[in-house]
């Protein structure tokens, strides 16, 4: 299988603290990965670092064997809901044309083929009807869903999402991970930062174990095991083996 | 320079600046760890409406009476900051933008009524703009340096239960600490701070007295009480050079020369600090880049995929 | 033209590129930055003059521009070093701005340049400063100047539109789609600094500032819609600059104070009445809440 994303020994710092360790990993196509680990192991920090969006202290990453810079429109990136003010006024349909923008290019406007596609893409996260209310008067989930048909719109090969499932309703996470499964279909690969743990063997066939670097990666049934979680974990976990799956419960 | 120094008014003025650079200096950690840097520029600049209706209603320049008028000023423009802010999406930022504007311009709208009625130009309320400390009389700062010392009084007096309200507000309200009450106390100082402030230092430069050095002191210190002790040792430094510099030319006004004075004392302290100045910082990054480079031996880093 | 025309057509222009520059301010929740560099620009037009023995539109129009970005850059850096935003603004701006001040009263002395004109604005005298144009003939200084100054921001803003938009309401994805967003902001920060030295003559500094963000914030209370935000910010603009001139003319006294007096109007009138954000909807909407 082609590898689309390596990373090679990469480093960040926050502040005076590092934040990432050695970080080794390669991605394979067509994959869809959950980013698990404990509070403050990294995980947004280790998307943003990757994405040249925070500066790495060492390390090199390539995409599809090339820098960032010459592939940027094969990668779409989610950042979590509450990195932005949803006041700003602007409706679901400007926002979602947004992901247009860097297929639109400089110094030009967005086309009533753009909004075309803005609108499939609202259709396809269930949110049609709501392409012109303002954001503000979106439910978390609903928005959730905007930020996600603002993805689907730039069509990329690789996504990056932070915490897409963090605090949406069951019809948002229902109809959120049916679009990932049919990414995945259509061959893209999708890394998600993913918090809850009973969820992960449901829905994502890779996991990324990460504390700091990373503990664990491959399939999820191959990794996903109570052992590598105690690992990354530390001690502030609790396993109980139930039936044939884990159910596994964070205590704080 | 010694000839104008030795004037017994002047070493008034110069103490007075001094007392005030502590007070500002000790207020400004307040408000530094109460993440409201800005809120002394938007009060100080709002306290001018309520100088020039004073002196409207009284008539004449007194310094205790413009300094009521200030604080009442200030205190209405706290309110609407808060009001706004809290009742609509307007940021905080936004709140205290237009707070400071527009009550500075009705200031000016006054202050040019004043002026041109009879004998207005001798008001001599312009200095309160740069602020003028060669031009305060002894019974102006006798007001200063009693409201100095009371501020500086309310701050050592309850410094155990300011650092609670500081760090840490809802545990502090677990203990029984009234927040209200400390609110009320912090606006109170700092409205104190900021109004016997604008007749030296302007009401353009106040919020430097209050903002550097508490910002400075932050470089060399964790330690909360030392962090007040460098901040109040700062401002009056500053405080009595600035005062002492702009005392040598003739009509220099003194706000511009205190905050220079500040500015060289937070460069040295950005520079050298040993809490995260910046020539630790890259030493310690340095360090860090190293260490991580080491460990991989000579693996290579930067290494391009041809596929 | 009559001399109050003038002056209404001028306090006009700075309506409008203050309404239009404010909305952005607002939304990228950087009204203060107008704030430090409404001061700044000071001691940019000073060096500028100290350097040149100049007072020219050019010239005012370069040192503003660098001392904008100057205080932009500086903000920044010391952000990057981990001091609060706000904290870092208020060391820069009131450091730069003391520097200004200390140059104005110790070198330049009694020279054309003014703080206290530069502070308030003195637009009662930007009518007798003409310049020639062809076809329209004599023209103050101060207005051609602010006309420039318009076309650029409208330029920009129509030319960047989605740029200004995706920059401000969402950055990091504007990074991520390879949106150069530190140009961006340096970009509007010379057109904040442009936009202020321009106004500078018409109503100083701190005048500025109210012109620039208390229009914007009443257009925030109003809409919903970037386009309809601009639009309203400008009107407010206008329509301060004139009532403001009026009520100056009335009690006689300062135009630009009374302009930014205006603006304050403006804004309470909106947040006291917004149909969707005002203050009365707000706690009548809470009281139906209740007792439904």
């Amino acid at each position: 299988m082609e590898t689309v994303l390596k990373v090679e020994n990469l480093s960040a710092s926050y502040r005076k603290n590092t934040v990432l360790q050695h970080v080794n990993v390669n991605i394979d196509s067509g994959s869809l990965t959950a980013i698990v680990g404990p509070n403050g192991a990294g995980k947004s920090t280790f998307l943003k670092t990757i994405l040249n969006l925070h500066p790495s202290l060492t390390g090199s990453v390539s995409y599809f064997g090339q820098p960032l810079s010459k592939v940027k429109k094969q990668v779409g990136y989610v950042p979590q809901r509450g990195s932005v003010d949803w006041d700003f006024p602007t409706d679901a349909l400007d926002v979602v044309t947004m992901g247009l923008y860097g297929q639109i290019g400089f110094l030009r406007r967005p086309k009533r083929s753009h909004r075309e596609k803005a609108l499939a893409a609202l259709e396809k996260v269930g949110m049609s009807d709501y392409a012109n209310r303002q954001i503000s008067q979106l439910s978390g989930g609903q928005q959730q869903r905007v930020f996600l048909a603002r993805a689907l719109v730039q069509d990329a090969e690789l996504y990056f999402m932070d915490e897409p499932l963090a605090g949406v309703d069951a019809a948002t996470e229902r109809a959120i991970m049916s679009i990932l499964k049919e990414l995945k279909q259509l061959g893209r690969t999708v890394l998600v930062v993913h918090h809850d743990l009973q969820t992960v063997q449901d829905y994502f066939d890779h996991v990324l174990l990460l504390n700091k670097t990373v503990i664990k990666h491959g399939r999820t049934e191959k990794v996903f095991t109570n052992e590598n979680i105690i690992s990354t974990y530390g001690g502030n976990i609790q396993l109980l083996k139930e039936g044939q799956g884990h159910v596994v419960h964070t205590l704080h | 320079m010694w000839s104008i120094l030795s004037t017994s008014n002047t070493q008034w003025v110069l103490f007075s600046a001094t007392i005030l650079g502590i007070a500002a200096g000790i207020v400004g950690c307040l408000s530094y760890w109460k993440k409201q840097s800005l809120m002394s520029d938007a009060l100080a600049h709002a306290a001018l409406p309520g100088v020039v209706i004073t002196f409207l209603i009284i008539g004449e320049k007194n310094l205790f009476f413009l300094i009521i008028g200030a604080a009442i000023s200030a205190l209405l423009g706290a309110f609407f900051i808060q009001w706004v802010q809290s009742s609509t999406r307007i940021t905080e930022d936004t709140a205290m933008g237009m707070t400071l504007s527009v009550f500075f311009g009705l200031g000016i709208m006054l202050l040019t009524v004043v002026n041109r009625t009879a004998g207005g130009n001798q008001s001599g309320l312009d200095s309160f703009i740069f602020g003028q400390a060669a031009a305060m009389v002894r019974s102006d700062v006798n007001t200063m340096l009693a409201l100095a010392f009371f501020v500086i009084l309310i701050v050592i007096a309850g410094f155990k239960e300011w650092k609670l309200y500081l760090f840490d507000p809802s545990f502090a309200k677990g203990l029984g600490l009234s927040l209200s009450l400390m609110n009320v106390l912090y606006t109170t100082v700092l409205v104190t701070t900021i109004v016997i402030g604008i007749q030296a230092v302007g009401v353009i430069l106040i919020a430097a007295l209050l903002i550097i050095p508490s910002v400075s002191a932050r470089y060399w210190t964790q330690k909360l009480k030392t962090m007040f002790l460098l901040s109040a040792c700062f401002g009056g430094i500053s405080g009595a050079i600035g005062t002492a510099i702009s005392a040598i030319g003739r009509g220099w006004p003194t706000g511009p020369f205190i905050v220079v004075v500040a500015a060289l004392f937070f460069i040295i302290s950005l520079v050298f600090g040993k809490e995260k100045g910046i020539l630790l910082k890259h030493l310690q990054f340095r360090k860090q880049q190293k260490a991580h480079s080491q460990e991989i031996g000579h693996h290579p880093v930067f290494q391009k995929e041809g596929k | 033209m009559t001399y109050t025309a003038w002056i209404i057509i001028t306090a006009s222009l700075v309506g409008l590129s203050c309404g239009l520059i404010g909305v952005f301010l607002v939304l990228r929740k950087m009204a203060m930055m107008s704030d430090a560099i409404s001061h700044t620009v000071l001691l940019g037009i000073v060096v500028a003059y100290l350097m040149t023995r100049e007072l020219s539109g050019p010239h005012m129009l370069i040192g503003a521009i660098l001392a904008g970005l100057l205080t932009a850059f500086l903000v920044q850096w010391l952000h990057n070093l981990d001091l609060e935003l706000h904290a870092s603004m208020g060391i820069v701006f009131t450091t730069l701005f003391a520097i200004g001040v200390i140059l104005i009263s110790t070198s330049i002395g009694n020279a054309h340049l003014d703080i206290q004109h530069a502070l308030m604005g003195e637009i009662t005298f930007v009518p007798f400063h003409t310049m020639e144009l062809p076809i329209v003939g004599a023209v103050p200084v101060t207005t051609v100047m602010l006309a420039v100054v318009l076309l650029i921001v409208v330029i920009t803003i129509i030319v960047f539109y989605k740029e200004w938009k995706i920059t401000s309401f969402d950055p990091a994805l504007a990074a991520s789609l390879g949106i150069p967003i530190v140009f961006m902001h340096y970009l509007f920060m010379s057109l904040v600094s442009i936009t202020t030295v321009a106004a500078f003559d018409a109503v100083g500094a701190i005048m500025v500032v109210a012109m620039l963000i208390t229009p914007a914030a009443s257009a925030y209370l109003w809409t919903d819609k970037l386009s309809i935000m601009l639009l309203l910010s400008s009107s407010f603009g206008v329509i301060s600059a004139i009532i403001g001139y009026y009520i100056a003319a009335w009690i006689d006294t300062s135009i630009s104070g009374s302009m930014a007096f205006a603006t304050g109007i403006i804004f309470i009138i909106s947040f006291l009445l917004s149909p969707t954000h005002g203050f009365l909807s707000r706690s009548l909407g809470k009281q139906r809440n209740q007792f439904s």
